[in-house]
């Protein structure tokens, strides 16, 4: 990278970018610029997200157009770019007989790592990822948890610029979802490393991406950053807990609210969980202390109190209401 | 960015397990990357290993050292009869002995092909090797390489052995130092051959059994078919033998014998002990080379599209 320059430098940026297979279009003139930081690509599955990785990483040649990583073009510098890029795939690719600090250690080397860095590498990514003790053992013992921070550590051993995270939360459970979540905002909060990060899901990518884009039929949707989808609203969120008294705390609290003049209104989302959160519109300051004032008097633990962002699916249903028309 | 919290100054006494610092910041890396080239060695290195079960559980470990003990026992019986008989030459010529254990080769490669190639394919771990700067001729060629390797290790230490029992005999030197390098020049060929067969039947699976059965398959029912139609054709056959010699070139085995029949001073196991001329001998050599290239060509055109 050209680095004298201050001002938004791009990671990836795309230009008018087209993938033609014989029977499918899988990217469409897709013209995007990506600067430093947490960017989610969201697409349903076939939106053409696996397509854009392979040709950044200049694995698949593009049928038009042009792309280029870290200031290199992917056409003409792909093993370059591949010396400064990390990726994830979506899918497992762990042998199953071998300890994850073999393996990393053997994928670090094969970024061009000696051998003594390889292993020093492989022992502080391990460590950040969260894996101790057990990456002494065979990986097909592993946790679904366990093996995704594996697969992030290959990719992030060699201490690239950029990584590539393919549906990095498939198939975990949500706290591990929670946990994987964390793990890729601090990469680049704590490593400083850029991330490109898919998923088939909006709402996990809004609390940890800085910037959002939407691809759809191989097409841009919409490209912005995560502030301008999710300004924080009124709407308050509180969780409390159950108690001997009230076995439902949530339906208690509402009940309580009511009567004490703030309307909880009704959750329209449909994720788990929706049940145990009360949801109150707190256009005023005292609605705040009503609502402390109402879980104490319940003898109620209050575990989370928070503003509610606008979601980004909500922007993607306007988006794609206002396309269609 | 940077580190968030120093790192306080440990205990001078560690007590227990939970004193451990685990939140050191993350250190970039600024040393040497060593690009392809290096890659290459590193995968070739970490496939020779791999294919004699090293690096991987000490079950994977015991076929491949056990098909080595067996490949040697013959060597030191002969070696041993050898010294203590007191022969004035070695009861099996140095490139003979390869052939004579093709049984225990064939079992070998059976095991390694598969656990270098048809693993990358069954765990997926191909788009990992695929995403960085290696590319597909360095995988095949790394693999390729580290294949022969092993298996001219496999075939080159008994060779060995029976060379230090000659000298132990007290044979004459300049010959059994002539006839060991012609058995080390052989088990090279041998291995190259055997090596781009193997190697491109595993990859054609990503299931290890089949890749198995499909390789001893291949390296036996040939064999086997062209010695019984030699003996066939010795037998009813009038006059020159030679077409025993073309047949010969159908089988890997075959050829092999044949080649160093011909060009390497051995004796076949053909029928009647039918000894290929020169001219036959460069024609199993080309053989040799184009099947082991077309083997080459047909791995990178396999491995062209593969990973991610």
């Amino acid at each position: 990278m050209g680095g004298t320059s201050v001002c938004r430098v791009s990671v990836i940026a795309t230009e008018s970018l087209s993938k033609r297979y014989p029977r499918v279009t899988a990217l469409d003139r897709l013209t995007v610029d990506i600067g430093p930081g947490v960017t989610g690509l969201v697409g349903a599955n076939g939106a053409g997200k696996s397509t854009l990785i392979k040709i950044l990483l200049g694995l698949a040649p593009a049928s038009e157009g042009s792309a280029a990583v870290l200031g290199k073009d992917t056409a003409r510098e792909g093993a370059a770019i591949r010396e400064q890029v990390g990726y994830m795939p979506e899918h497992d690719c762990l042998p199953p007989d071998v300890s994850a600090t073999e393996f990393v250690v053997h994928m670090a080397r094969m970024s061009g790592l000696p051998s003594t860095a390889a292993r020093e590498r492989t022992a502080d990514t391990l460590r950040h990822v969260g894996l101790y003790e057990e990456r002494y053992r065979p990986m097909g013992g592993y946790s679904t948890g366990m093996k995704q921070r594996v697969k992030l550590a290959q990719a992030l051993v060699h201490d690239p610029k950029l990584v590539l995270l393919d549906e990095p939360t498939n198939g975990l459970d949500p706290a591990g979802r929670d946990e994987m979540l964390g793990l890729i905002r601090r990469v680049h909060t704590d490593f400083g490393i850029s991330v490109l990060v898919t998923s088939h899901l909006l709402g996990e990518l809004e609390r940890t991406s800085d910037h959002i884009v939407v691809i759809d039929g191989g097409k841009l949707l919409k490209s912005q950053s995560t502030r301008s989808f999710t300004q924080t609203t009124t709407t308050l969120l509180i969780e409390v807990t159950d108690s001997d008294a009230h076995p439902d705390g949530a339906d208690a609290l509402r009940t309580a609210l009511t009567a004490a003049g703030v309307t909880p209104v009704a959750e329209p989302d449909s994720t788990p969980g929706a049940a145990r959160l009360v949801v109150v519109e707190a256009d005023e300051e005292r609605v705040y202390d009503t609502v402390r004032d109402t879980v104490a008097d319940l003898g109620l633990g209050m575990v989370r109190m928070e503003q509610r962002r606008h979601r980004i699916a909500e922007v993607f249903q306007e988006n794609r209401t206002e396309a269609a028309s | 960015m940077s580190t968030p919290t120093p790192t306080p100054t440990p205990s001078p006494t560690p007590q227990t397990a939970t004193a451990r610092i685990h939140n050191i910041g993350y250190r970039h890396y600024d040393g040497p990357r060593l690009g392809i080239p290096y890659a290459r060695l590193s995968l070739f290195t970490h496939s020779l290993r791999g294919a004699y079960g090293l690096g991987r559980s000490a079950r994977s470990k015991i076929l491949p050292f056990a098909l080595a003990a067996i490949m040697a026992v013959p060597a030191l019986v002969m070696v041993a009869v050898a010294v203590t008989v007191g022969m004035n030459s070695l009861p099996i010529g140095y490139t003979e002995y390869a052939l004579f254990m093709q049984p225990i080769i064939g079992l070998y490669l059976a095991l390694a092909g598969p656990q270098l190639v048809s693993l990358d394919q069954r765990y997926h771990t191909l788009p990992l090797y695929f995403s960085r700067p290696l590319e597909h001729a360095d995988y095949v060629r790394a693999k390729a390489a580290a294949l022969a390797a092993a298996l001219f290790v496999f075939t080159a230490v008994p060779v060995v052995l029976l060379y230090i029992g000659a000298l132990l005999a007290k044979l004459s030197p300049a010959d059994e130092t002539l006839g060991f390098g012609k058995g080390l020049l052989f088990s090279a060929v041998f291995s190259v051959l055997h090596a781009a067969i193997v190697l491109l039947i595993a990859s054609l699976t990503p299931r290890r059994g089949f890749g198995v059965a499909a390789i001893i398959g291949a390296l036996t029912v040939p064999y086997f078919a062209v010695t019984s139609v030699q003996f066939v054709v010795a037998e009813q056959g009038s006059g020159s033998l030679d077409s025993v010699g073309w047949l010969a070139m159908l089988s890997p085995g075959s050829l092999l014998d044949g080649f160093q029949g011909a060009l390497l001073g051995g004796t076949t196991e053909f029928p009647h002990q039918y000894a290929p001329s020169g001219a036959m001998g460069a024609g199993y050599l080309a053989v040799i080379a184009g099947v082991t290239a077309v083997c080459y060509v047909l791995l990178l055109r396999r491995y062209r599209k593969a990973g991610l």
